[in-house]
Parts: C-alpha cells; sequence; structure tokens
C-alpha cells in the first residue's frame, strides 16, 4: 500500500496538473483536443495517487514484485503513446504546410502572370 | 454552406436556394473534399471557396462568415451541403433577424415541426447538450447541434473573430449568450439524408460529448468583452 504521505503528494501534484490544464484551455493556450488527455493524465495520477492499494493490485496482475516499477513502466508507457501521437500530429502539420507553400506560390506565379499581362496592354 | 464531399446534393440544394430565393448570393466552402463537390457546385452557380485541405467543420463554417464580414453582408444563412434542410425554409429562418428580435437564429428540429427521430443514443446526447445548455444561456432551446442558423451583422462579425473549433454549434450558442446577443430558435423540418448513413458512431458520440461539455465548462470561466452597442 502506498505510504499516506506518498498518496498526499501526489494528489496534490495531480490536481496542481489539472488545474494548470484547466487553466491552459480557459486561456486558449491549449485546445479541447489535444487536453483530453492531458486531463486523462492527470485523472489517473489522482486515482493512483488516492486509491492506495491500487498501484500493488496493478503490480501483483502484472507479475511485477515491486510496485513502484510498475508506475514506471506505466509512466513510460503512456509517454511513449503521447509522444507517438505526437509524432502524427506532426506529420499532419508538415503536409499542411507544404500544401500551404504550394498553393501560395502558385497564386503568387498567377498574380504575376495577370499583372505581366495588364501592363503589356 | 461548407461542404465536404457532397457532389450528389450540393447541386441539388443550391438550385433549392436558388428557387427560395434568386437574390441570394451562394457561398460553398470546401473543406478540402476529394470528390468534385466544388466543381459541382461552381456548375450550379455559386462561388466556391476552395480550402487548400480540410481544415473540419469549424474552421470552415468561420470562413463563410469571414467572407460575409469583408463582403458586408448584413445577414448570413448558414447550411448543411447534404440537402437534410430545406432551403425552402430559410425565410422562416430569416425572419426574427429581419423584425429584429435575434442576432442568431437556429432552425430546430425538435419544436413540434417535422417528424425527425434520432436513434435513442443519439436522442439521450441531443437531449443532455439540450438541457445544459438551456440553463447556460437561461434559455429554453431544443436543438444545439442544428447546422441551418442565420446570423445579423453583429454575429456575423463575432463569428469572424471568434468561432469554436471542432463541433462548433452548440459552443457557438453559449458564445452569442455570453455576448449579450440574442439567440431565438424557429421549428424547421428535418429531410431524411440522401446518401449514406451519418458518420457518427457511439464511441464518438460518447468522445464528442465528453469534449463539448469541457469545453463549454471552461467556457465559463472566460471573460468576454461586452458588445460596444450596449455601451452607448
Amino acid at each position: 500500500m502506498t505510504p499516506l504521505r506518498v498518496s498526499i503528494v501526489a494528489a496534490v501534484a495531480a490536481l496542481l496538473l489539472l488545474f494548470v490544464i484547466f487553466e491552459l484551455i480557459r486561456s486558449r493556450r491549449l485546445q479541447e483536443r489535444y487536453a483530453m488527455l492531458w486531463l486523462l493524465t492527470g485523472i489517473v495520477i489522482l486515482i493512483l495517487g488516492l486509491w492506495r492499494g491500487l498501484l500493488s493490485t496493478i503490480a501483483d496482475a502484472a507479475g511485477i514484485a515491486y510496485p513502484p516499477s510498475a508506475l514506471f513502466v506505466l509512466a513510460a508507457f503512456f509517454i511513449l503513446l503521447l509522444l507517438l501521437h505526437y509524432s502524427t500530429v506532426i506529420s499532419t502539420l508538415a503536409d499542411q504546410n507544404r500544401i500551404l507553400a504550394q498553393r501560395l506560390a502558385l497564386l503568387e506565379s498567377r498574380l504575376g502572370e495577370t499583372q505581366g499581362n495588364g501592363e503589356s496592354r | 454552406m461548407p461542404a465536404l464531399n457532397e457532389e450528389r446534393s450540393i447541386g441539388a440544394v443550391i438550385a433549392e436556394i436558388r428557387a427560395a430565393d434568386p437574390e441570394f448570393d451562394v457561398i460553398v466552402i470546401d473543406d478540402g473534399s476529394t470528390d468534385r463537390t466544388g466543381a459541382v457546385a461552381a456548375e450550379n452557380g455559386a462561388q466556391v471557396i476552395t480550402l487548400p485541405f480540410n481544415v473540419g467543420i469549424g474552421g470552415a463554417v468561420q470562413t463563410g462568415y469571414l467572407y460575409a464580414r469583408d463582403h458586408d453582408f448584413d445577414v448570413a444563412v448558414q447550411v448543411d451541403g447534404d440537402a437534410q434542410h430545406d432551403p425552402a425554409e430559410i425565410p422562416k429562418i430569416l425572419a426574427p433577424i429581419i423584425q429584429g428580435d435575434a442576432d442568431l437564429v437556429v432552425g430546430s428540429r425538435f419544436l413540434g415541426e417535422g417528424e425527425y427521430e434520432p436513434p435513442v443514443t443519439r436522442l439521450l446526447g441531443i437531449r443532455l447538450l439540450a438541457r445544459v445548455v438551456s440553463v447556460l444561456v437561461r434559455q429554453r432551446v431544443t436543438d444545439t447541434t442544428s447546422g441551418f442558423r442565420a446570423s445579423n451583422r453583429r454575429a456575423i462579425s463575432l463569428f469572424a473573430s471568434d468561432y469554436p473549433h471542432d463541433y462548433p454549434e452548440v459552443e457557438a450558442m453559449v458564445l452569442v449568450f455570453r455576448h449579450r446577443l440574442k439567440l431565438v430558435e424557429v421549428p424547421v423540418h428535418m429531410r431524411l439524408r440522401g446518401a449514406g448513413e451519418s458518420s457518427i458512431t457511439f464511441w464518438r458520440s460518447a468522445y464528442y460529448m465528453l469534449k463539448v461539455l469541457l469545453a463549454l465548462f471552461v467556457g465559463l470561466f472566460r471573460r468576454y468583452p461586452t458588445p460596444q452597442e450596449d455601451h452607448q
């Protein structure tokens, strides 16, 4: 079972994280789309902090002898997922950026053509 | 009119709008369609604005309001490109704005007219959202996700500068209230989708509900400027 003090510290940290996420959404620096993952993270930490037997139960079920390792495994896996998610987001952004650049270049060239035509007449 | 891959229905919708009133400027926002939506719309005489890639319904609709603001429109009507709305009802949606009773008019499928009966899970979601939004805007609303709406200048300029992202219809109603604009619902008919089923699945709706409720909740804590007319 998680020691009481650790449990309190974890819960406070989770609440702090949740508040920061809330504030970021409110001030429009974070879109709801991306906030959902972070809210989930905060809530999971909060649950693990308050439900003191849960971590040991998970560790037992997964056959991990030392419960804190289970925490690290969970955290590492989640961070991996988050990074993967960002890679896909960056790929999309890169694609859109390329399309924008191409459209702009074509537009400029067409603008140049029409202006050139106008002057020659 | 926001449109994404609606080549089969968009021509008919444009024709119906023309039939309702030939004076309307019909603007189609093609949100990165991969079919001939844009071409079909242009063939039918609409002004087509083609987004370079899919920006999502919120961004597409806002593009329309930006166009309306830049071209100094007095009113803008938003209609879905999939023919579920009947353009013959546009005058009904415009009436409260012309009479000066509203800044935003929303065509509701649940105010008695029409016989639209959605699946039970979706109906529950629709009811819940209607209940939540009714509390937030302090008036009874029945259809928060309707994409059949009319806006006057004030609403156009508000939406041009601030329009929600992902599933914007719900939030836009609250936004209008928070900016102290007047919101009115009028009954409209809902026509069944001509081509294909709606793409909304159960899990996606659940995720959607969560996200919308989160957005509405956070929105409560934002401070909004009051429109200038109120200070006079």
